[in-house]
């Protein structure tokens, strides 16, 4: 019985351990990519190519998406409006909600399954093919050839796509709610121009997208690089990526918005 | 994939997103309004200001002039200090009457600026000395009801 016990908080000792061991790795990996960056600016192309896998490639998904959720938001806007009589601020409904939260929050969720995975298992291919091993054979620095062009693109493609995504959003509410439903056209613009501010909301949701590029890009880069080289693992790799970075991104973003809209 | 046309994809995607960007700044949200420019200060209290909130706009005649920039509790008056930032384009009367109203039933809340007679302009730190409260809905049907109990007196 006591050694039961024993066992198990022998258990959560070993747990706490190596999460605790792997956070430093993971801080360690982010450290380094940054200090290695140089090579990335000194060669543009290396990150331009990756923009184009990671960024450009993405577009569809996140375009797709950001029309379809703008207009859900505009038929499920308007119906609850709709009861209050005030239609009318349908725009402002949906202009918020995805400048705010969904453009940012959605599309990083998105860009994590569909940038994120493919760099795990990039990486972790490479590792597990000793393709890194080779470029370390070769005097050549993997993390400054392969992971650091790949944080550069993932952090700047980030808010681009997210912007793209609320954007696309707001014509798939314009398109909903004005086109479709009928609302007035005039005070769909005019309610959402008023009750948007830059600062406040735009900016904002600017600044969430750009921590989240940077959290989904470094647990991408860092699942890849840490994934045991093996088939399993790889495999592995990328489903904790996608996991991991939901998560964090969820988290992050409550994080954010209780910091940022804590007195509105 | 060709280096020119990987470069006309990559510079797309990134025109496109700066674009996307613009359109948020300036057709969502308000970056053409008067928060920008120069702006003075001007304060006013009131008794009440109802549920008056920072960003709230200042209008004179209906059009935006600034925004309230700071709401606090003036301890020595017992007063509602409201500080506002008006655009520096539009000058006022120094008996300007600043009231707290309502943009239709359920709206939200503005400060209304009326201008007065005077010759001189209000300048920068400047107090409104003429100001007139939020109405209070509660004190209002309680008006009412007085007024209703008052004429079933007479009547008797």
């Amino acid at each position: 019985m006591a050694e039961r016990a024993v066992l198990s908080v022998r258990r959560v000792g070993r747990i706490t351990i190596d999460s605790i061991l792997q956070l430093g790795y993971a801080v360690r990996f982010i450290v380094l990519t940054l200090a290695h960056s140089g090579t990335s600016f000194s060669r543009f192309r290396l990150v331009i190519r990756e923009l184009y896998f990671i960024g450009v490639l993405s577009l569809i998904i996140i375009l797709v998406s950001g029309l379809f959720v703008g207009m859900v938001l505009g038929f499920q806007g308007f119906h609850t409006l709709q009861t209050y009589g005030s239609e009318s601020a349908l725009g402002v409904l949906v202009a918020l909600s995805l400048v705010r939260e969904l453009g940012p929050v959605v599309s990083a969720l998105l860009f994590a399954s569909r940038a994120g995975s493919a760099m795990t298992a990039e990486i972790g291919l490479m590792k597990a093919t000793e393709q890194l091993s080779a470029m370390e054979m070769m005097a050549v620095d993997p993390i400054a050839r392969v992971v650091a062009p790949r944080f550069w693109a993932g952090f700047i493609s980030m808010p681009l796509l997210a912007a793209m995504f609320s954007a696309m959003g707001i014509f798939g509410g314009y398109l909903v709610g004005v086109v479709l439903i009928g609302v007035d056209e005039g005070s769909f613009w005019s309610q959402m121009q008023s009750a948007v501010d830059v600062r406040e909301d735009v900016v904002n949701g600017v600044i969430k997208t750009v921590v989240f590029g940077f959290a989904v890009t470094w647990i991408a880069l860092f699942e890849g690089y840490d994934a045991p080289p093996t088939a399993e693992g790889v495999s592995g790799a990328t489903t904790r990526t996608v996991v991991t970075s939901s998560l964090a991104v969820l988290g992050l973003d409550f994080l954010m918005t209780s910091l940022m809209f804590r007195g509105v | 994939m060709e280096r020119s046309t990987l470069d006309l994809w990559v510079g797309l995607f990134v025109c496109a997103g700066i674009g996307a960007m613009l359109i948020l700044a300036f057709k969502v949200g308000n970056m053409s309004g008067v928060t920008g420019g120069d702006t003075y200060q001007l304060v006013a209290r009131f008794d009440n200001i109802g549920g008056l909130k920072p960003r709230a706009p200042v209008k004179s005649a209906g059009v935006v002039v600034g925004r309230v920039a700071e709401i606090s509790f003036d301890d020595e008056r017992f007063l509602a200090k409201v500080s506002m930032r008006v655009a520096s384009q539009f000058k006022f009367p120094k008996d300007t009457t600043a009231s707290v109203l309502t943009s239709g039933l359920l709206g939200e809340q503005y400060v209304g600026l009326e201008a007065g007679g005077d010759s001189g302009m209000l300048a920068d730190g400047d107090s409104l000395r003429l100001t007139q409260s939020a109405v209070v809905l509660e004190k209002l049907i309680g008006q009412f009801l007085y007024s209703k109990a008052a004429e079933g007196d007479k009547a008797k």
